[in-house]
């Protein structure tokens, strides 16, 4: 091609030709939906506290019941239609990590339930906790090292 | 047969393009070209288990309906030449296996069936076939599971990304008859400029489009006004934009006869399919659903198919390579 | 539960809402401005919010927000981090590596023991759109 005398040339003219996501929309989705969740996380947190639990319990139930829900959007084939909406606002909270482990487990199904379920169910999660569970080793391990 | 210019083959007897077949998935259905379409499927299961399953159906089931527009009998098909975008071709073979008639796997993603169309006539043509099948598939759901993600995750489409075609498109071609016939093949080179974005392929098949046209219009001596209706593969909109672009930057003007597949298989406005359609089913079920009845009815008389592939896979997009494009031309006139 | 609404904090709500959708414009911005895939977002997140979560700082969000800093990804990170340290604190250097999973443990089982069942009852669909 004579005319884009490098890669870069091409690809400048590419970024020109192609629209771009429609970003203050696709924010202020994100913004609503992920505030809402986190809110929904905030009730459940109070209902908890309420009722006498402790912090820390109150949050793994918060956690729970907000990955069940997610769960279950997800198998009625609800999530991935919020997901569209929503982008980073259902992806961040932990909705959007429960919706990256069902999704492939669904998926994955017709593979069989221990290659297919069983092992696909980390394709997208799996370095979230890789990386959540390594950063939190180091951090134990530095505060150990400087107690 | 002879070869003209750099890389384009004349036929002496050009091979007829005596039938074709095609099946669509359920959004193809609701596009603006379900009135051409032989089948439409209200489930993208159609029944089976698997999206590859379902798959294999649709293209078995499109390849017997060619087979029996054609009224030739199956035994007297020489040949037949299928692909698709699944590892290892398994639509085809799984949906072709008890087809008994000899089988070539092509591989030439979205360019696919242009590629099996093509080989299939330089057989025809050089006397080692009578009648040959020439058949392609692709599944929204199967290529979303290999390519990128399960369907079920909740991610957001860029608007540069193309939806893949649910259907297959079928052709029988023959020594002799009627016509269309096919006159000219320009096979394609790989085209690589360097695109990365998996969600860009228009982009990055752009310029392999251009390569063949380009050379097309070379070897020939034609000019794109030679032709009532020059189609790219799957370029979709972003593809045909730059495509127009870059033929007008090397002298040819072919805004007026182009038009892309991926454009017209789906309503851009109304179906959300962002860049337009993709896949080896775009050019496939375009061609035999849409074009050919246009060619039967005269509408059209000389048609300049150019079936586009990008030739990437999830390990090198996962490596950070490059996308390579490749474009198949064929030309098909009454 | 009319205690239980008389006793709801509604600059408390509104935080939470303000802090979990910024964090969440962010994200939106990394996925639609660079080229960070919505995987590698969650991620750069969860690393983040454990390194914050170590250095002390993400705790004043916490505080500040309830579950608008608890519920992103961030928060899990935060979680893991604050698991490790406590767990060091229990069980000397052997914490580090029980204390964040522990903290964690159950939102993660709950994560897979949801997704096994609903592969077991439930397909998955085209997108209509």
């Amino acid at each position: 091609m004579d005319n884009f005398e490098t890669a870069k040339q091409y690809q400048d003219y590419v970024d020109k030709k192609s629209p771009n996501s429609p970003i203050i929309k696709n924010c202020l989705c994100a913004f609503l939906v992920g505030g809402l969740i986190c809110c929904i996380g905030q009730v459940i947190l109070d209902i908890c506290k309420a009722r006498g639990l402790s912090i820390e319990l109150s949050g793994t139930v918060c956690s729970i019941v907000l990955i069940g829900l997610s769960a279950f959007l997800t198998g009625l084939n609800i999530f991935n239609k919020i997901g569209k909406f929503a982008g980073a606002g259902s992806l961040i909270p932990i909705t959007g990590f429960a919706n990256s482990i069902v999704s492939p487990a669904m998926e994955y199904k017709s593979e069989g339930y221990v290659m297919g379920v069983g092992a696909k169910m980390f394709t997208v999660a799996g370095p979230v906790l890789v990386y959540g569970i390594s950063a939190s080793i180091l951090v134990g391990l530095v505060y150990f090292v400087l107690m | 047969m002879q070869k003209l210019g750099k890389q384009t083959i004349k036929f002496d007897t050009p091979p007829t393009i005596t039938s074709t077949a095609c099946i669509v998935g359920p959004k193809e259905s609701n596009g603006p070209l379900s009135t051409y379409f032989d089948k439409c499927l209200d489930d993208e299961f159609w029944g089976e288990e698997t999206w590859e399953k379902a798959e294999s159906k649709i293209i078995k089931e499109t390849v017997s309906l060619a087979v029996a527009k054609s009224s030739i009998a199956s035994q007297n098909i020489d040949y037949c030449f299928a692909g698709d975008l699944l590892n290892q071709c398994i639509s085809s073979s799984f949906g072709l296996r008890e087809l008994n008639i000899p089988f070539f796997g092509v591989f030439g993603a979205c360019s696919t069936f242009v590629e099996s169309m093509s080989l299939g006539s330089v057989f025809i043509d050089g006397g080692a076939a009578e009648n040959v099948l020439c058949a392609t598939s692709s599944h929204f759901c199967s290529a979303e599971k290999q390519f990128r993600f399960p369907l079920e995750l909740g991610n957001q489409r860029p608007p540069t990304s193309q939806w893949t075609v649910t259907g297959s498109g079928a052709a029988v071609l023959s020594k002799s008859g009627n016509g269309p016939y096919i006159t000219h093949i320009t096979p394609g080179k790989i085209v690589d400029l360097g695109i990365k974005d998996a969600n860009n392929m228009g982009a990055a098949m752009a310029p392999a489009a251009v390569d063949t046209l380009l050379t097309h219009f070379q070897d020939t001596g034609r000019a794109p006004s030679y032709y009532d209706l020059i189609l790219t593969g799957d370029l979709g909109h972003i593809g045909k934009d730059i495509t127009i672009d870059m033929m007008k930057t090397h002298g040819y003007n072919i805004k007026s006869n182009y038009n892309d597949c991926g454009v017209l298989i789906f309503d851009k406005a109304t179906q959300d399919t962002h860049s337009g359609g993709s896949g080896c089913a775009c050019c496939g079920t375009v061609f035999s659903g849409y074009v050919f009845k246009q060619l039967q009815q005269k509408k059209v008389q000389k048609v300049l198919l150019v079936a586009t592939g990008a030739l990437t896979n999830s390990t090198s997009a996962q490596q950070g390579e490059t996308i390579p494009g490749i474009a198949h031309a064929v030309s098909i006139e009454l | 539960m009319s205690e239980f609404f008389s006793n709801l904090d509604f600059m408390q709500y509104l935080w939470c809402f303000i802090i979990g959708g910024v964090l969440c414009i962010i994200a939106q911005i990394l996925i639609d401005k660079t080229k960070l895939t919505p995987a590698r977002v969650l991620v750069l997140y969860v690393t983040v919010g454990a390194i914050l979560g170590g250095l002390g700082i993400y705790k004043y969000l916490v505080d500040f927000a309830g579950a608008g800093a608890t519920v992103p990804l961030t928060g899990f990170g935060y979680n893991l981090a604050k698991g490790a340290i406590e767990g060091v604190k229990d069980t000397g250097i052997i914490g580090a590596f029980t204390g964040g999973v522990k903290a964690a443990a159950g939102g993660i089982a709950a994560a897979i023991f949801f997704g096994y069942i609903a592969s077991l009852i439930s397909k998955p669909k085209i997108k209509k759109q």
